[in-house]
């Protein structure tokens, strides 16, 4: 019986993504649309093989760029989080503030940092995966912190407690379901980050580099198999979050029955 | 015999934006060592004011609270207190939830015999087995059992309850009051238990204290005197009855919803 159900895990969402494909090849086949116009699945492993340097190079150029904006992100909406959770003034000064910044599209920021540090694509990069993810981090700390029940902080505060104490003991913890939520959310942002300047800038370098190389020759087949490399960049670090939400936030996980 | 706890002449007032809001005015308390006493009063009459007070967690406007002979300035760790919301943390096991204050509170007991202690604690409320159980596998009623462990495990003298059976059901709570009993038997404490329950009053404390109505004052003291151990059974006979009709009279006076110059102090 769990075999089957093992199997069956693993049949179906394969025979979906098989149904896909074939419908996708089917397409562009029913249509006879050439190259240059719309790419076939059948397309995607010879374009892989012919640049299958470029692809390693350039995808782990945006990976590594990706991640240290999103370290940064964390590191920084964390902290304004938690003086926004613990300051009701900090709060009201920097909330308006924080959601004028947000509500900017990222995409009119890339000319900006693009002109301000001319040539350093690696910063540039970097600085806006940061800039594009820590906004919900930031959001999510501070409500999970300003958001604890009083009964929890006089719990400690009672046995003579300090601030640090309960905010280790209790606090932190507390908001790890929602830190990690909002991380989920705060990796895809800032793949868009990275590729965003990649695109954009002259002589840039990564996965929107080589996409926007394809761009210009009207590579169809190139364009598509840079996508599906960066949806799996995104998938694998999405579930590398999910195992760290597992371990560190497992308990928030409520067992059926 | 010392008192323990002594409440004097307090009064307290919040600030609001419309202007200060007296909750206590002339509040006078006194619970001897070992004595438990319940405090009863219409909604919003500043119960939880009182307990806060006690615990040290905020200081009066006016008036002296003193526990132990010591006037209490700030948080003490000889307190020990449960709400009616358990706030387990969970994600925890129960015994590392009892164990919280002890990772606070100086403590002699070494990690062994603190351990032995928290387990002790839960078989005495009849959670023997739950040990390695997260918050979210247990029943509210087990969860309160819990958390009145951790209240107790670094032996405070002083054991505040802000209605922590509240938010049980009726047959919940008969077993917790009764489990309250078993508990003080073998771990003596200093009660001070808040409720809306007269019941639950007469049936746990030795002396019970109606507020008024806010700002509260202390408006009468009821002796529950008692000889050898209670049982539920003691609630239906007419002395109990007569105790009820009493407390139930000066809530009402309490309310405003009876003439004042019947109350006695």
């Amino acid at each position: 019986m769990t075999a089957w159900k093992t199997l069956r895990g693993i049949a179906v969402p394969l025979i979906a993504v098989v149904i896909f494909l074939a419908f996708w090849e089917w397409l562009v086949w029913v249509n006879g649309w050439p190259k240059f116009k719309m790419a076939a699945p059948s397309d995607l492993p010879p374009a892989y093989e012919r640049h299958w340097n470029l692809f390693l190079t350039m995808g782990w150029q945006t990976l590594w760029r990706t991640v240290l904006g999103l370290l940064l992100a964390v590191l920084f909406g964390t902290l304004l989080g938690m003086i926004m959770g613990f300051s009701r003034l900090m709060r009201d000064a920097l909330y308006p503030l924080l959601v004028g910044f947000n509500a900017i599209p990222k995409a009119t920021v890339v000319p900006i940092v693009a002109l301000m540090f001319v040539g350093q694509h690696d910063f540039n990069t970097v600085l806006l995966a940061f800039m594009i993810s820590f906004f919900p981090i930031a959001v999510s700390v501070s409500i999970g912190l300003s958001t604890l029940e009083p009964e929890y902080r006089d719990i400690l505060r009672s046995l003579g407690a300090s601030q640090a104490t309960i905010f280790w003991k209790i606090a932190l913890p507390k908001t790890l379901p929602e830190f990690f939520g909002a991380l989920k959310v705060a990796v895809t942002l800032a793949f868009i980050g990275t590729n965003l300047m990649e695109i954009v800038s002259p002589h840039g370098r990564g996965l929107g580099a080589l996409f926007d190389s394809g761009r210009t020759n009207s590579d169809f087949p190139l364009m598509f198999a840079v996508l599906i490399a960066l949806a799996f960049l995104g998938i694998v670090l999405y579930y590398i979050v999910v195992a760290l939400e597992k371990i560190f936030a497992g308990w928030a996980e409520r067992t059926p029955g | 015999m010392q008192n323990l706890i002594e409440i004097k002449g307090v009064r307290h007032a919040y600030r609001t934006d419309a202007g200060p809001l007296p909750v206590l005015d002339g509040l006078e308390i006194s619970v001897p060592e070992g004595g438990f006493i319940a405090v009863v009063g219409p909604s919003g009459c500043g119960k939880s004011t009182l307990t806060r007070l006690i615990a040290g967690l905020m200081k009066p406007d006016e008036g002296e609270v003193w526990l132990h002979g010591e006037r209490v300035r700030g948080p003490r760790s000889t307190v020990g207190m449960a709400f009616q919301n358990p706030v387990l943390l969970e994600w925890r096991t129960i015994l590392k939830n009892v164990l919280l204050p002890l990772e606070i509170v100086p403590s002699k007991l070494s990690k062994k015999q603190a351990e032995d202690r928290a387990r002790f604690l839960l078989s005495l409320v009849g959670l023997e087995g739950f040990e390695d159980k997260r918050p979210s596998e247990l029943s509210g009623g087990m969860r309160q059992r819990a958390s009145l462990c951790r209240a107790l495990i670094h032996q405070p003298d002083v054991l505040i309850l802000d209605e922590p059976f509240g938010a049980l059901d009726a047959f919940t709570r008969e077993d917790l009051w009764q489990t309250m009993h078993r508990v003080k038997e073998r771990e003596p404490f200093t009660g001070v238990l808040i409720t809306h329950d007269l019941r639950e009053s007469i049936f746990l404390a030795d002396q019970v204290v109606v507020l008024s109505g806010r700002p509260a004052r202390t408006q009468y003291v009821l002796d529950i005197p008692s000889d050898g151990p209670r049982t539920l059974d003691d609630l239906y006979t007419p002395i109990a009855a007569e105790q009820l009709n009493i407390l139930r009279h000066q809530i009402q006076i309490a309310q405003g919803r009876a003439p004042a110059e019947e109350a006695r102090t």
